[in-house]
């Protein structure tokens, strides 16, 4: 552990992208294999299964602690972080030196953390509490980050397979590949990686190309001709992979989620083999798509039944082709392999899989025309891709835009606040807010992000003085500020109070200009449900 | 507008009460006297000369005689300053009163007021961490302490002066070997002289220092605290910085004054930087656990020495503090004042 921890402190003590990569390669061409993989692992932000959860560490530092109840909760409260509380209130400031007891990384995963699980709730606390007691402040704090979760040590994905790439002399699409999809942390894996043969199973899939949003005006972009234009959908991008007889669809999310959609995975059946199609998974109902909460109840029923399949129809809108006849064809044009996808899909003869139309429109004033659309089709905008584009690896500016449609936006209460994650920890910075329904508040939205560091320190300040209440880490406050918010769709819900559940809400700005009067009402937030769906 | 903060809560300050909050400061009614006002008044009784205790306009000022130089400095020209030693009793009003060193920074003091055989303490900003630039904190036996309760939580628990020390010299040398400069935030009075004297341990090489860390420093130097030696930072291409070690108040960081440093590590002394969060918030490579405030076992014991039978918390995590030594079965309540929790 103590590699693994020196690590950490490296990362958590630079913000300089290269000393970061500098660390990781000294790390990975040093530690031993098992280690490498955890590690690859963890910092990818990747979770082993939870072997103890957090409410569990929580009682049990309560105990360990002395303090009253209360003291604990406020100083979690004030730190955010849970690991990190327990660390400041158990580590030991001189732990005792026995180089027998540093466990590697690997060993702390698979002889001590792993095998949590399966023990019975006293075993756990003995065991968990005994390590608090042992431990020096960085372990205590490394070990209980690796039970509960992510690192958060500034640390991307594309970070990792960047040094990756290093260490073993290979592309980073190629590490990406590897590290797609699920695989456990092990000496083999890790060999296998280094021998590039990771990604030779035989469902597996390709690194997403992603798009960038479009900032600037769409002229710059040049001659009308050289893009394709396709709606912006909003499902659950995913990919085909038909090898070998079998057929994997899996999500942006690199989960296989094959079995939520047996429609699909039915239509696919029909590819030939050595096929890998980019695309979206969309509800379709009625020759258009239907908002994104319908597709949340196929994903998150247990047990698909015959109505939920029957309410919810599946379609996959196919964008792209990434393999063909067993070749890997994304260092093609776009055009080429545009021309080979509307192929297969048309020899599938069924309308399950089909093929992402081309939004007609001969110049930039007639694709913007179409664009006003977007909101009747239940689309989120336009994507743009140059039809010489490579199918590339992630995030690359230039080759592939979204050209969104400017959000709803509703005026809303600031009602609630918590403490945020890793670098905004001990500030209030998870909000929720409400609008007027009568004379009461219903809370509608939760959001984390859109303030300025200076706006966030302002009301941290502001929400620790006008607390009305507190529930655990969660602050009730006076019902003051108003903020603006933005959503990308809207849907019936049965598990909010208020009735809604909003699609991505963020804050766009403070309105210190309105008084808490002035916000909205839950009936201006129905009359867009009933205009979207009506 | 600023509403009352809901879960404070606050003495109705009873007549026989030594001192009470106003909104000019903390005052001694029997005394005629304030302590730290942050408005003008007559007479001010100063514990230290951090900004948000020394505040320019009062007709006098009373200060110790260890301070009485940095309280000059940092007051207009021609303000009405009497030194007090330490120690030294002196009639104010009605009452006596007299000073005793807080640990915090050069001449910080506890002013120990005496009236009608009650005995009353207000600390002002106080540690007991051993501090080579300054007189160590001197327990006052007393009926009533008033005290800071900037860190009173019990995340913090402060690791030995020495081994931090240790630390930042390790930090340096690491830069230097790969040709950096080494730049370190530090409160331009006080942390950064403490800095400076606990690194005499490893080096006697010469530190750069912000102009705002040099005018304190000289006056720390004068009065015989013992100091790496300093030069000012002057504008010299950026590989003349190459392995030196900065001193720069916390106001420089992100600023342009930076850019001449070429290729920095960056660092921050306080006691925040006992959470990550706080590190990470203000964007520093390093952060450094070393704080001029007491720490909470620090400020248990400190209520235990003084034997006071009442605490009253100024600012900081008072509520906090206050709900627990009440539930501990003392007497305890928060004051509301202006001070900062900066460090």
């Amino acid at each position: 552990m103590q590699r693994f921890a020196a690590l950490f402190e490296s990362l958590d003590t630079t913000s300089s992208t290269s000393a970061k990569i500098g660390a990781m390669v000294q790390y990975f061409q040093r530690a031993p294999a098992a280690d490498a993989a955890w590690a690859v692992y963890v910092l990818m932000g990747r979770r082993a299964k939870r072997s103890v959860g957090r409410s569990l560490l929580h009682a049990w530092l309560i105990e360990e602690s002395a303090l009253p109840a209360w003291l604990v909760d406020e100083t979690y409260a004030s730190i955010g972080d849970l690991a990190e509380t327990i660390a400041l209130l158990l580590a030991v400031d001189q732990p005792a030196k026995d180089p027998a007891d540093d466990l590697t990384l690997s060993q702390w995963f698979t002889e001590r953390i792993l095998p949590l699980a399966a023990a019975d709730a006293e075993t756990k606390r003995m065991r968990v509490t005994g390590w608090w007691r042992q431990l020096g402040y960085r372990e205590c704090f490394l070990v209980n980050k690796l039970m509960t979760g992510a690192l958060r040590v500034g640390v991307s994905r594309s970070l990792v397979t960047r040094a990756l790439a290093a260490v073993f002399g290979q592309p980073r699409a190629q590490i990406e590949r590897a590290l797609i999809g699920e695989w456990l942390p092990s000496s083999a894996f890790w060999e296998l990686l280094a021998r590039n043969e990771a990604s030779s199973h035989v469902s597996h899939p390709y690194p997403f190309f992603l798009a960038s949003p479009l900032e600037g005006p769409v002229e710059a972009l040049g001659p009308r001709e050289d893009w394709l234009a396709e709606w912006k959908w909003d499902g659950i991008r995913g990919q085909i992979v038909r090898r070998r007889g079998e057929c994997t669809l899996w999500s942006r999310g690199e989960d296989i989620i094959t079995d939520r959609f047996p429609e699909i995975s039915a239509a696919a059946e029909v590819l030939p083999g050595g096929t890998v199609i980019d695309g979206e998974v969309v509800a379709w109902q009625a020759d258009r798509v239907l908002p994104f909460a319908h597709l949340q109840r196929r994903i998150g029923r247990l047990k698909l039944t015959a109505k939920i399949l029957q309410d919810v129809p599946a379609r996959f809108i196919a964008y792209d082709l990434l393999e063909f006849g067993g070749e890997d064809c994304r260092a093609q044009p776009l055009l080429r392999r545009r021309g080979e996808l509307s192929g297969v899909v048309a020899q599938l003869g069924q309308q399950i899989i089909h093929l992402s139309a081309d939004i007609p429109a001969d110049s930039w004033p007639q694709l913007a025309a179409q664009r006003e659309r977007a909101r009747a089709l239940g689309v989120e905008g336009i994507m743009l891709k140059s039809w010489q584009s490579h199918y590339g690896v992630g995030r690359q500016r230039g080759a592939w835009w979204k050209w969104k449609i400017d959000p709803f936006t509703f005026d809303g209460v600031l009602l609630y606040a918590a403490p945020g994650n890793g670098r905004r920890s001990n500030l209030y910075t998870d909000y929720t807010f409400g609008v007027w329904n009568g004379d009461v508040l219903v809370p509608v939205a939760k959001a984390y992000s859109g303030l300025n560091a200076d706006e966030i320190q302002e009301l941290d300040r502001w929400i620790r003085t006008h607390t009305r209440e507190k529930f655990g880490t969660v602050r009730s406050v006076d019902t003051q500020y108003v903020f603006e918010l933005a959503y990308e769709g809207i849907a019936k819900s049965t598990r909010h109070k208020s009735g809604i559940a909003l699609r991505f809400p963020r804050i766009i700005r403070w309105r210190k200009d309105k008084t808490a009067g002035e916000a909205d009402q839950l009936a201006d937030l129905q009359r867009v449900l009933s205009e979207q769906h009506g | 507008m600023a509403a009352e903060p809901v879960q404070q809560t606050y003495t109705r300050s009873p007549a026989e009460d030594l001192v009470v909050a106003t909104v000019d400061g903390l005052f001694c009614p029997a005394g005629e006297f304030h302590i730290d006002p942050w408005r003008p008044v007559r007479r001010a009784v100063i514990t230290h000369a951090h900004a948000d205790h020394l505040h320019a306009g009062s007709a006098g000022y009373v200060t110790s005689a260890a301070g009485a130089a940095l309280v000059v400095q940092r007051l207009p020209p021609g303000a009405e300053v009497r030194q007090v030693p330490y120690g030294e009793p002196i009639a104010c009003g009605g009452t006596r009163i007299s000073l005793h060193p807080a640990g915090h920074v050069l001449g910080s003091a506890q002013v120990r007021i005496e009236h009608q055989g009650s005995v009353w303490v207000v600390a002002g900003d106080f540690k007991r961490d051993p501090d080579p630039t300054c007189a160590p904190f001197e327990p006052v036996p007393c009926d009533v302490f008033i005290s800071e309760a900037t860190f009173a939580l019990p995340a913090y628990r402060w690791p030995p002066a020495a081994a931090v020390a240790a630390e930042i010299f390790e930090w340096w040398q690491g830069n230097r070997a790969r040709g950096a400069a080494s730049v370190l935030f530090a409160y331009a009075l006080g942390k950064a002289q403490r800095v400076l004297a606990e690194l005499t341990r490893f080096t006697a090489e010469a530190v750069y220092v912000h102009g705002a860390v040099g005018a304190v420093t000289e006056i720390y130097g004068k009065q015989g605290v013992v100091m790496l030696p300093t030069r000012p930072v002057a504008d010299l291409p950026a590989a003349h910085y190459s392995g030196a070690l900065i001193i720069a108040p916390p106001s420089a960081a992100g600023s342009t004054w930076m850019r001449r440093f070429g290729d920095s590590s960056t660092g921050y002394c306080s006691g925040w930087m006992r959470v990550r969060g706080d590190r990470r918030r203000r964007g520093v490579d390093r952060g450094f656990v070393l704080s001029d405030h007491a720490d909470w076992p620090s400020l248990l014991r400190t209520f235990r020495d003084c034997g006071a039978r009442r605490i009253l918390l100024t600012h900081g995590h008072s509520d906090t503090m206050t709900r627990y030594l009440r539930e501990q079965g003392i007497a305890a309540a928060a004051l509301q004042t202006e001070y900062g929790t900066e460090e």
